[in-house]
C-alpha cells in the first residue's frame, strides 16, 4: 500500500500502485488544483513538487513512491496563496482560463526554488508547460517578478 | 497523520460537495474584492435580520452591505468578458467596482423569465459588443430606480439627486444613502420608460484597466472546473467513441471491464463504449483494457489524401458561389502586363481546450440536471433536455468556468453523452470526463481550405485585378444548413464580403479597394466535422489575402506597406492600424532585421501586426516580436485586450507552426499534443499591443487580431529567405537557405 505524504499530511493511497499519483491527488484526496491535460508528459497542467524538484504527476505511478518523498501540490504551496510567483501571477492578472496556471505555477516555483536567477534561457529551457489561452508573455513578466519578491 | 478509511466507495474527497438546489448560484459567483479587503476599520453592521433584497432588476441585485450581483449569461471562458461586461453594468449603475461581483443565471432561470438576459451564446466575439447596449440600458434603469427610491424617501425630486460609486446623494440637503439600504424600495417601482446612455466621455470604468474579478482562486487550485466537480455518490465515465469517420460500433466485450477494480457499468451509447467506475482512473483503465470492434463502414480507408484531391477538384471547378465582385478581372487579367499566380492550403486544426471535454449529470425519471463548461447554456439545456427525454422546464444547466472554449464549446456532444449515460442510471451523479486522446479525435475541426490566387499588374506596378477562389469545408453547410442561402455560405468570406449585402455579417467586411476582382467560394465538403475554432474562417482568408499582397507587392517592386495603402484610401480605419504597426514594429528601418506585415477587418475590428523574424542556416525559425494594433471602437479593458491579443497570437501561431488534424484509415491520426504540439514559451515572441480605439463602434476582441499573425510571419519569412510558404502548417516545411 503506497503512503503519500501530501502537503505535509501522510495517507495510505488503496487503489492500484500503477495509478498515477495525478489521479490519486485528484481522486482520493480531493486535490483537484492539480490538472488533467494530456497524460503522457507533455503539457505540464499535472505538475507537483516531489522533494522540491517539479514532476509531472500524470505519468508517475503511486508504487514508484518510497512514502518519505515530500509532495506539494498547488493547494500546499502557500498556506493563504501568497507564494512570490502567486502574488506576481495576481498583479500581473497572468491567468486566462486559469486551468494550465497550477501546473505552471508549480513548475515556475521550483525552477526559482533551485535557480532564484533565472534567466530568460533558463526559462525557456525549464518551463515547457503548454497554455492553450497564451499566457506566455505575462507568464514571463511574472517569473521575473517574482524573482524581485523571493 | 490521517488514514482514509477503507470504504466501499475508495474514491473520498476534501468539502466539496454541492447540494444541486443551490448549485446554481454557488458554482457562479464570481467575487471582486469585497469590503473586508478594502482597508475599511469601521465593524461591518449586521444585517442579519433583515428580509434578503429582492433583485433591483434582472441585472442587478444589490444586498445589505452594498454588495453587487451582476448577472451575465455570456460564458467566461479566460477571455474576461465577465470582467468587461461587470464594467458595462458598474459605469452606468454608478455603483462602487470594488463590490462587485459577477453570477451566472442559469439556462432554467432564463426560460422561466422570457429570456430576460439574451442570448447564452459566447462565440463571434460577441461577448461585450453583442451584449453591451441591454447590459448597459440595464445597469442605468436600475440607477434610475435607486435614485428614484431614495427621492421618494426624502420626499424630493428625483432629477435633485444623484448616484455616485454606490451611494445617493441630494445635491440641496447633502443627504446621503446607499444602494444597499434602497434596493428593496427601488425593486418594487416600475422600471424607467427611457434611459439615456452616458456619453462615453464621461466614462471612469469602461475602459479602464480594471483587474479580473476571477484570478485568485486560478492561483490556488481552489477554482472548480468542470473536470473537478464532486457529489457524494457520483460515479465516474470514461468513454471511446467510434474513432472511424461513419462508422460504427461493431462488438466490445464487458467481461473484461467489469472484473475490473471499482468498474460499475459498461455501457454502449450510440457508437461509443462507457464505462463507468469509482474513479476516473478505473473507469479509463478498464476502457482501454476492453475489446472492441468497429466497424468501418464506407470511409474505413479515407485519408487527407481523399481531402486533398476533393479540394484540388474545387480549385479547378468553374462552378462557383461569389462572395465578393467587382469590374471584370477576366479582362483586366488578360491585359495586363504582369500575372502573378499562387496556390495556399490551410489544414484542419482541432481545438485542444487545456481541460478536455467533460459534463456532469443527474438523471431521474421527472429531473434532470447537468454541470457543465459550455459557451451556449441555453444549447446545452436542450441538448440535455432532449437526451433526458423531459421537457426543458424539468432540466437545468449549471454553468461551470471553462477550461478554454475556442468555440468548441459551442457544441453540446458531450453533454448529451453525459446525461444518456446518467439516464442508464438514475438517480447517480455521473461525470463525464474524455482523455485527451478522445478529445483529439472527435473534435470539431476548424474548416481545411485551399486557395487559387491570380492577380494582374500593368506595366507601371499597378494592380489591375485579382482573382481569389478559395475551395473547401463550410461550417455551416454542416451545423446549420438553414444558414445558408441558397446554398452559399457567406461565412466563408469573412473578412472578403461586400458592405451592406448581409446585415449579419457586415462586420466581415473587405476593407482593400480593388479595381477589378472576384472573391468566390468552390464548396467541398469532406466527411469530417468542421467547426468554429478561434478566428474561424477569417484566419485562412488572411493568409490567403495578406500572403497574396505581399506577393503582389514584391512583384511590383514595391514596398509591401505603400502597397497596401495604396488600396486602403477609403478604408482610414484600416490604414491606420497598418500605418501604427508599421511605424512603431519597424518597418523599413535598415537594422537587417526581417519583417512582414498584414491587416484585416474582421468581428468589427480592424487589426494589423507587424512581424519580426529570424531565420537561421539550418532553418530555424525565431519569431522575434510581434507589434499588433486593433481598433475595436470603444476598449472595455484594455489590460484584458492586451491579454487576448497575447494569448490569440499563441493559438493561431501554434497552428501555423505545427497544428495539422489528418486521417488515415478514416481515423484522426493525432492522438494528443506529441502529435498535435502547441507553442510553448521558448517559441513566444514579444508582443506590443497598440489598441487605439476610435470610438462610435464595438468591435471584437478576442478573435480579430488571431489572423494577422500567421501571415504577417510568412510574410516576414519571406522577407528572410525569399521562401514564400504557401502551405501550412510550417513544421513541414524546410526553412534553411
Ligand atoms: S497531464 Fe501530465 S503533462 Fe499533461
Ligand atoms: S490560461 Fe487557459 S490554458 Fe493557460
Amino acid at each position: 500500500m503506497a503512503i503519500l505524504n501530501v502537503n505535509g499530511k501522510k495517507t495510505e493511497f488503496s487503489g492500484d500502485e500503477d495509478t498515477p499519483l495525478l489521479w490519486a491527488l485528484r481522486e482520493q484526496l480531493g486535490l483537484t488544483g492539480t490538472k488533467y491535460g494530456c497524460g503522457i508528459a507533455q503539457c505540464g497542467a499535472c505538475t507537483i513538487h516531489i522533494d522540491g524538484e517539479a514532476v509531472r504527476s500524470c505519468v508517475y505511478p503511486v508504487g514508484a513512491l518510497e512514502g518519505s518523498e515530500k509532495i506539494t501540490t498547488i493547494e500546499g504551496l502557500s498556506e493563504t496563496g501568497e507564494h512570490p510567483v502567486q502574488q506576481a501571477w495576481a498583479e500581473l492578472d497572468v491567468p486566462q482560463c486559469g486551468f494550465c496556471q497550477p501546473g505552471m505555477i508549480m513548475a515556475v516555483s521550483a525552477l526559482l526554488a533551485e535557480n532564484p536567477n533565472a534567466s530568460d534561457a533558463d526559462i525557456d529551457e525549464t518551463i515547457t508547460n503548454i497554455c492553450r489561452c497564451g499566457t506566455f508573455v505575462r507568464i514571463r513578466e511574472g517569473i521575473h517578478l517574482a524573482k524581485k519578491k523571493l | 497523520m490521517t488514514l482514509l478509511s477503507k470504504t466501499s466507495r475508495p474514491v473520498s474527497r476534501r468539502n466539496f460537495i454541492i447540494g444541486s438546489s443551490a448549485a446554481g448560484l454557488s458554482l457562479g459567483v464570481l467575487a471582486g474584492c469585497t469590503a473586508s479587503e478594502t482597508g475599511s476599520t469601521v465593524e461591518a453592521p449586521d444585517y442579519s435580520s433583515l428580509p434578503a433584497n429582492p433583485e433591483v432588476n434582472a441585472w442587478v441585485h444589490i444586498h445589505h452591505d452594498d454588495t453587487v450581483n451582476v448577472r451575465i449569461v455570456r460564458s467566461e471562458m479566460g477571455q474576461g468578458t465577465s470582467t468587461g461586461l461587470a464594467q458595462l453594468v458598474a459605469e452606468e449603475l454608478e455603483c462602487d467596482w470594488d463590490k462587485i461581483q459577477v453570477e451566472f443565471p442559469t439556462p432554467g432561470q432564463s426560460l422561466a423569465r422570457n429570456r430576460v438576459w439574451g442570448s447564452f451564446g459566447t462565440g463571434g466575439s460577441q461577448g461585450v459588443r453583442g451584449s453591451q447596449k441591454y447590459v448597459r440600458e440595464g445597469a442605468a434603469a436600475a440607477r434610475i430606480m435607486l435614485i428614484e427610491a431614495a427621492a421618494n424617501d426624502w420626499g424630493v425630486p428625483a432629477s435633485e439627486c444623484i448616484a455616485a460609486n454606490g451611494i445617493i446623494t441630494h445635491k440641496a440637503s447633502k443627504n446621503k444613502t446607499s444602494f444597499g439600504a434602497v434596493a428593496a424600495a427601488a425593486a418594487k417601482l416600475s422600471p424607467p420608460e427611457k434611459v439615456v446612455l452616458k456619453d462615453p466621455k464621461n466614462w471612469t470604468i469602461i475602459g479602464a484597466p480594471k483587474k479580473r474579478l476571477d484570478t485568485a482562486d486560478k492561483l490556488t487550485g481552489a477554482l472548480k472546473y468542470g473536470s473537478d466537480l464532486y457529489f457524494e455518490g457520483m460515479k465516474l465515465a470514461a468513454i471511446k467513441d467510434c474513432p472511424i469517420l461513419g462508422g460504427s460500433l461493431k462488438s466490445f466485450d464487458a467481461s473484461v471491464p467489469m472484473s475490473m477494480a471499482g468498474v460499475r457499468e459498461v455501457l454502449q451509447i450510440g457508437n461509443a463504449v462507457v464505462v463507468v467506475a469509482d474513479s476516473w482512473w478505473q473507469a479509463h483503465s478498464a476502457l482501454e483494457a476492453t475489446p472492441i470492434e468497429w466497424d468501418g463502414g464506407e470511409l474505413a480507408s479515407y485519408s487527407s489524401k481523399d481531402i486533398d484531391a476533393l479540394l484540388e477538384d474545387g480549385l479547378g471547378a468553374s462552378e462557383t458561389f461569389t462572395g465578393n465582385k467587382g469590374g471584370d478581372v477576366a479582362a483586366a487579367l488578360k491585359t495586363a502586363a504582369k500575372t502573378v499566380k499562387a496556390t495556399y492550403g490551410v489544414p484542419a486544426q482541432n481545438h485542444a481546450t487545456m481541460e478536455p471535454m467533460n459534463a456532469t449529470a443527474l438523471w431521474t425519471k421527472d429531473k434532470c440536471e447537468v454541470w457543465c463548461p459550455t459557451q451556449n447554456g441555453e444549447a446545452a439545456l436542450s441538448a440535455a433536455a432532449k437526451a433526458a427525454g423531459l421537457p426543458p422546464e424539468q432540466c437545468e444547466v449549471y454553468k461551470v468556468l471553462l477550461g478554454g472554449g475556442f468555440g468548441r464549446r459551442g457544441m453540446s456532444d458531450y453533454v448529451t453523452q453525459a446525461v444518456e449515460i446518467a439516464k442508464a442510471m438514475p438517480g447517480i451523479h455521473i461525470k463525464l470526463q474524455w482523455s485527451r486522446e478522445e478529445d483529439m479525435r472527435h473534435g470539431f475541426y476548424h474548416p481545411v481550405t485551399q486557395a487559387k490566387l491570380t492577380g494582374g499588374l500593368d506595366a507601371d506596378g499597378n494592380l489591375v485585378g485579382v482573382d481569389l477562389k478559395i475551395s473547401g469545408q463550410s461550417i455551416l453547410a454542416a451545423l446549420a444548413p438553414q444558414a445558408l442561402a441558397n446554398g452559399v455560405d457567406y461565412a466563408t468570406f469573412q473578412g472578403l464580403l461586400p458592405s451592406g449585402v448581409n446585415p449579419r455579417l457586415e462586420d466581415q467586411i473587405l476593407k482593400y479597394s480593388f479595381p477589378n476582382f472576384h472573391i468566390h467560394h468552390a464548396m467541398r465538403n469532406p466527411p469530417v466535422r468542421p467547426g468554429f475554432w478561434r478566428g474561424v474562417n477569417l484566419n485562412q482568408n488572411a493568409i490567403y489575402l495578406e500572403s497574396f499582397m505581399d506577393e503582389m507587392a514584391h512583384a511590383a517592386n514595391r514596398d509591401p506597406l505603400e502597397f497596401r495603402l495604396a488600396h486602403l484610401k477609403d478604408a482610414p480605419k484600416m490604414a491606420a492600424v497598418l500605418s501604427a504597426v508599421a511605424k512603431k514594429g519597424g518597418w523599413g528601418a535598415k537594422d537587417g532585421k526581417s519583417r512582414g506585415l498584414a491587416c484585416i477587418y474582421g468581428f468589427g475590428s480592424y487589426v494589423a501586426a507587424c512581424s519580426q523574424v529570424s531565420i537561421s542556416k539550418d532553418g530555424k525559425l525565431k519569431i522575434e516580436k510581434i507589434t499588433a494594433a486593433t481598433d475595436c471602437g470603444h476598449a472595455a479593458n484594455p489590460q484584458q485586450i492586451e491579454a487576448q491579443v497575447q494569448g490569440s497570437f499563441v493559438y493561431g501561431l501554434s497552428a501555423m507552426l505545427y497544428g495539422e488534424i489528418t486521417y488515415k484509415d478514416g481515423q484522426v491520426e493525432q492522438t494528443n499534443f506529441d502529435t498535435y504540439n502547441s507553442m510553448r514559451i521558448a517559441d513566444m515572441p514579444e508582443v506590443d499591443v497598440i489598441i487605439m480605439p476610435s470610438g462610435g463602434f464595438w468591435g471584437g476582441v478576442g478573435e480579430p487580431t488571431i489572423a494577422v499573425g500567421a501571415p504577417s510571419v510568412l510574410n516576414a519569412i519571406y522577407a528572410a529567405t525569399g521562401k514564400r510558404i504557401r502551405q501550412l502548417p510550417l513544421k513541414n516545411q524546410n526553412l534553411s537557405t
